[in-house]
């Protein structure tokens, strides 16, 4: 990889009247663009790790560098101004309307007002939120989901390169939580700041990272790596531990439906025949045929079985098709909704709602079972 | 009249209202008494002379100088030192100051008043640091609670910003404090007042004087209008420091 952005070499804090130090010796590069989370237990010193890179702490030992200058020679406060800041209290100004918070480090950089004025409204839209509703409301106003917003609006107001991240997400409900996460990787997409992101969620970790880094006592680097590795190559028992039992169920949210082979469950078209679709189901080798309408959007599972039981119109047997699967949901998502379905798999359309082929549990085993097999030692 | 010492600022609208519908009512009410009592007592020329409008008038603006002149030092005083003391490496001081200044409040005026006179002999000087001394507490208090309640994490917002530390003073934590700050300086405010008509007593004036005449020559209606005129007093600087209190915090909180 190129030059990092972020360099930490060597750095420490210990604070007086400790024996520990909070964080000791570590080194690490964080590259431009990225997304670096930093994941531990609480307690192991990756908030102050994070703290040390804008100096809210100052080192104690060690360089730290941004884009090759040692922040040390930079002045704290003009530093800071060039670093974007979102915290899990979000910490907006109660005093000041949203506006007014947005344009804080703008402000501070001296932009005249009908810069600063433009750019609040872009980052209000930036952040899903109407600039002709929300400019002039007060901070008391808003949910814990909206007033994120707004922190990382006002984080990115001046466009900073880098981004500071301390559990963002940390204090906002779960649904919230997983539509901001969202949300965020479809902004950093277009954005690609370079961010390091603070959580203890290992979920969290895997969903946001491009790369993580396992933190342990001290700030000491248990394993860093992307989460496909860390998820099939944990370094230690540590790493292990602390991804916990689900660790291959927590590798779903990695890859997506398209990455598995589909199945190929038959399809009627509507209008269809009951002899036709009989004979259909004798020659299909899960006894199971998806019903499509004339557009070839999936309505109903028929099996020989249901057909056989009942003398009702085609239409009307078997069990209805409720949820459908896309190529880009991941395969979290499709493991959930085969778990639902009657039989067992899920179905798998186009953009256009049109059928593609259906996703068994099957195959997903069998690329658990692939991918751990070709990335084991 | 509402002492607020280390005040809430979450007041509810209502109460709010309430404070300052209520004050001026007060007032009014003491208002009556005071004119009932001279227009229907027994005024005999002993008692027309101690309530000569000029002498009145005389020690009404002396009580108002007092209280003012006492409670601006109180304030150039306190803040200044309630900000000191909240930065960092100084707690041991604000424990220190916040007890020493609690046992000059426990004293009883008079006595403080007393004190300051063994030092430095009769005059509005000395009452004014004596009133100073006594009030200093509620607004040293308020401005330590008050710069002391602000949330951390917007503290902690604006130095990641890249606020100074003087920007985050002037900017977030004096603002958000303002309405703690200021019910003490209201507190204060109305201790002075109150206290200045003990000022008599080491030749400083004030309406002190009527009451004490009132008492000396036994002339009731003079002791109850001297009374009522100091009670009305405390009650418009109260309603006063009420409206600074509602205009002067900042918006969105």
């Amino acid at each position: 990889m190129s030059e990092p952005l972020i360099r930490l070499e060597n750095v420490s804090k210990s604070y007086p009247g400790t024996n520990a130090p909070a964080v000791g010796n570590l080194t690490m590069d964080v590259y431009e663009g990225e997304v670096l989370v930093l994941v531990g237990p609480s307690g192991c010193g990756k908030s102050t790790t994070l703290r040390l890179i804008n100096r809210l702490i100052e080192p104690t030992g060690g360089k730290i560098y941004l884009k090759g200058e040692d922040v040390t020679d930079i002045d704290s406060s003009v530093l800071r101004r060039k670093i974007g800041y979102v915290i899990q209290q979000v910490g907006l100004f109660p005093h000041r309307t949203i506006a007014e918070n947005i344009a804080t480090v703008p402000k501070l950089l001296g932009w005249d007002k009908v810069k600063t004025s433009a750019r609040v409204d872009e980052m209000l839209e930036l952040v899903s939120m109407d600039p002709a509703i929300y400019r002039d409301r007060y901070p008391k106003e808003l949910s814990g989901g909206q007033a994120q917003r707004v922190g990382v609006a006002r984080a990115l107001a001046a466009d900073p390169d880098v981004l500071l991240m301390d559990e963002p997400f940390g204090a906002i409900d779960p649904i919230t939580r997983d539509r901001l996460q969202n949300e965020f990787l479809r902004l950093q997409q277009d954005l690609k700041k370079t961010i390091v992101f603070v959580t203890h969620d290992i979920d969290e970790a895997i969903k946001m990272g491009n790369r993580i880094a396992i933190l342990r006592e001290g700030s000491e680097i248990a394993q860093i790596d992307t989460p496909e590795v860390i998820l099939s190559d944990p370094a230690d028992e540590f790493v292990e531990n602390f991804l916990g039992s689900g660790a291959i169920l927590k590798g779903l949210t990695l890859k997506k439906v398209r990455d598995i082979e589909l199945h190929d469950i038959p399809a009627l078209e509507m209008p269809v025949m009951r002899d036709e679709a009989l004979r259909l189901l004798e020659s299909s080798p899960e006894k199971t045929a998806v019903l499509l309408d004339k557009d070839h959007k999936p309505l109903r599972w028929i099996s020989e079985a249901s057909l056989n039981r009942t003398t009702q119109p085609i239409e009307k047997s078997g069990k209805p098709i409720t949820i459908d699967l896309q190529p880009e949901d991941t395969l979290q998502d499709a493991l959930g909704v085969m778990l639902q379905s009657s039989v067992g798999m899920a179905v798998v359309v186009d953009r256009g709602g049109r059928y593609l082929g259906c996703c068994s549990i099957e195959s997903l085993a069998s690329l658990i079972i692939s991918d751990s097999g070709g990335q084991a030692r | 009249m509402s002492t607020t010492f280390a005040s809430n600022t979450t007041k509810s609208p209502l109460a709010e209202r309430l404070d300052i519908i209520v004050t001026p009512i007060f007032a009014g009410l003491l208002a009556v008494i005071g004119i009932a009592v001279w227009l229907y007592s027994d005024i005999d020329p002993t008692t027309a002379a101690i309530l000569a409008p000029e002498k009145l008038q005389r020690q009404l603006v002396q009580t108002i100088i007092l209280g003012f002149a006492s409670s601006a030092l109180v304030i150039v005083v306190a803040i200044p030192i309630g900000i000191a003391v909240t930065r960092r490496g100084l707690p041991r001081l604000k424990n220190f100051l916040v007890d020493t200044l609690g046992l000059a409040q426990a004293l009883p005026a008079y006595g403080l008043i007393v004190i300051f006179f063994s030092f430095m002999g009769a005059g509005i000087n000395t009452v004014i640091l004596a009133l100073a001394t006594f009030s200093l507490l509620p607004v040293l208090r308020n401005t330590i609670v008050g710069l002391e309640q602000v949330d951390q994490a917007v503290i902690e917002a604006g130095r990641g910003m890249g606020y100074t530390k003087r920007q985050v003073l002037w900017e977030i934590e004096l603002p958000l404090a303002v309405p703690v700050i200021i019910a003490g300086i209201r507190t204060a405010i109305v201790i002075n007042i109150g206290m200045a008509a003990l000022a008599f007593l080491v030749g400083g004036g004030g309406l002190g004087e009527t009451i004490n005449s009132g008492l000396k020559l036994d002339r009731s209606p003079a002791i109850l209008i001297g009374a009522v005129m100091v009670a009305i007093l405390a009650l418009v600087f109260d309603f006063l420091s009420a409206l600074a209190q509602r205009y002067l915090k900042p918006k969105g909180m």
